[in-house]
């Protein structure tokens, strides 16, 4: 069979593969995005207790590899007790390294935020409250932007590790079929293909509104 | 005899080990304007500062309107409403449009309705001529101009006490001029009350009916407006007139 043949004959499995990993990547950004604001806020505001502890699932989610967590997902949590099939794990799983890498991100944005910019908002009376809400946040989230978005991109390229818990996505499909058929070169190729095809116009809407935001609010 | 409006007694202030102010005793009545003067490092910023919160201290008391502060950042919410600050580096908030600078504090914190507020801002905006302006960004400002809407916004709060921190020394030169005849205009026409720290000596002359005049954190000598540029008490703030040219 011609290498052209060969892609024909396999694009409907990949295309299966594509899909799910857009879909598990879409769940898993949007997942750590809450994760990630809920901890970057329990920190900004010092609540107690509970700032502690998203302080230390930080460090161990971010001093972890990926594939180590997802290890400890699907083998380790069983004999816990609890059994998840391996399409929630990897999104449980992506969701846990993710929130911290967002969390780390919104924190940035925040801590980013000038103090004479805190100083003035407290100046004219504003609590606590209105100064993150008025101040720090509208201000903090445009300064994190670049960091969310690298996380993004990030987290996309990290579902192909989902491969080792036998989730069928596109890189897991493409392995399959390297070993059925043997033909890396066309199964590799269109694997490139297939995340440049997530990747490229991810990252260049992102690059824009990056600008975008940026331009809109910047300039004291 | 006119209301007292801030009293500061035995302040000290220490940033970790250094001493930064030392033993601060002044007070100031309602109209008065006091200029803040010294080398830099003398601790005018630090002091100033200490007198709407934003730097802690660890003895003494400030008492404001009659009632001493509590040093929480709580009560210290309350008194900032009756002070206004305008800093070196203006800071208006980059998100909101000069208007919503404006009125973040009235209507937020102060609870007026928004359309007082609004048009005493807009009388505001006129008295220092930047009606035009209320819709720009403030990335579409000139430093003079948000130095002029900062101050308009620290005056929106109908504040009893203004503190101007070195306000003018960001501006190129031809900018100061203009941001310093506001202040003057509001000393002479609102009689407001206010402490000024500048490195503009013939704008503290003209301005400042009691000069306080500090080094190494020390008030060395507290003397009226005129009489300390003509002649200083003591040998310190004589060098350092000099020594500013004046």
């Amino acid at each position: 069979m011609s290498s052209w043949q060969i892609i024909q004959q396999s694009l409907p499995l990949f295309e299966k593969g594509f899909v799910l990993t857009l879909w598990l990547s879409f769940i898993g950004i949007i997942g750590s995005i809450i994760v990630g604001l809920i901890c970057s806020l329990l920190k900004y505001f010092r609540v107690p207790i509970l700032s502690k502890i998203a302080v230390i699932y930080v460090e161990v989610s971010r001093n972890t590899p990926l594939l180590v967590q997802l290890f400890f997902l699907y083998y380790a949590f069983p004999v816990l007790g609890f059994k998840l099939n391996a399409e929630l794990c990897g999104i449980v799983g992506l969701i846990f390294l993710g929130g911290s890498y967002m969390a780390e991100g919104f924190s940035g944005g925040f801590d980013g935020v000038s103090k004479t910019q805190v100083e003035t908002g407290k100046a004219i009376g504003l609590s606590q409250l209105q100064l993150a809400r008025y101040v720090v946040f509208p201000q903090g989230l445009i300064l994190s932007v670049p960091a969310l978005a690298a996380n993004m991109i990030f987290l996309i390229k990290e579902t192909s590790i989902f491969t080792v818990i036998a989730i069928p996505e596109m890189t897991n499909t493409a392995l399959d079929l390297i070993g059925m058929y043997y033909r890396s070169n066309e199964y590799l190729l269109m694997l490139v293909i297939g995340y440049a095809l997530i990747l490229i116009p991810l990252s260049l809407i992102l690059t824009i509104l990056e600008k975008r935001v940026r331009y809109g609010s910047f300039g004291n | 005899m006119a209301k007292q409006i801030i009293k500061v007694e035995h302040l000290e202030k220490y940033y970790q080990k250094d001493h930064i102010l030392h033993d601060i005793n002044f007070s100031i009545d309602q109209g008065e304007v006091v200029a803040l003067l010294g080398p830099s490092g003398s601790g005018k910023s630090t002091l100033i500062r200490c007198l709407n919160g934003l730097e802690a201290y660890q003895k003494g008391t400030i008492t404001f309107n009659g009632k001493q502060v509590e040093p929480t950042e709580k009560y210290w919410q309350q008194v900032r409403q009756k002070i206004g600050m305008v800093f070196q580096s203006y800071d208006l908030f980059p998100n909101l449009t000069v208007l919503d600078n404006i009125l973040l504090g009235p209507v937020k914190v102060q609870h007026q309705s928004p359309k007082v507020a609004q048009a005493s801002a807009e009388k505001l905006l006129d008295q220092v001529g930047l009606r035009d302006y209320e819709k720009a960004y403030p990335r579409q400002l000139s430093g003079g101009q948000k130095q002029r809407i900062a101050i308009v916004r620290a005056l929106a709060l109908k504040p009893e006490l203004m503190l101007f921190d070195e306000v003018t020394a960001s501006l190129d030169p031809e900018m100061v001029r203009g941001v310093l005849n506001i202040i003057s205009k509001l000393a002479q026409d609102a009689n407001m009350t206010m402490i000024v720290v500048t490195h503009e000596m013939n704008f503290a002359q003209q301005i400042a009916d009691r000069v306080l005049f500090l080094e190494d954190g020390r008030i060395l000598e507290q003397t009226k407006g005129d009489q300390f540029f003509k002649q200083p008490q003591t040998d310190r703030a004589r060098a350092f007139l000099e020594s500013m040219a004046f």
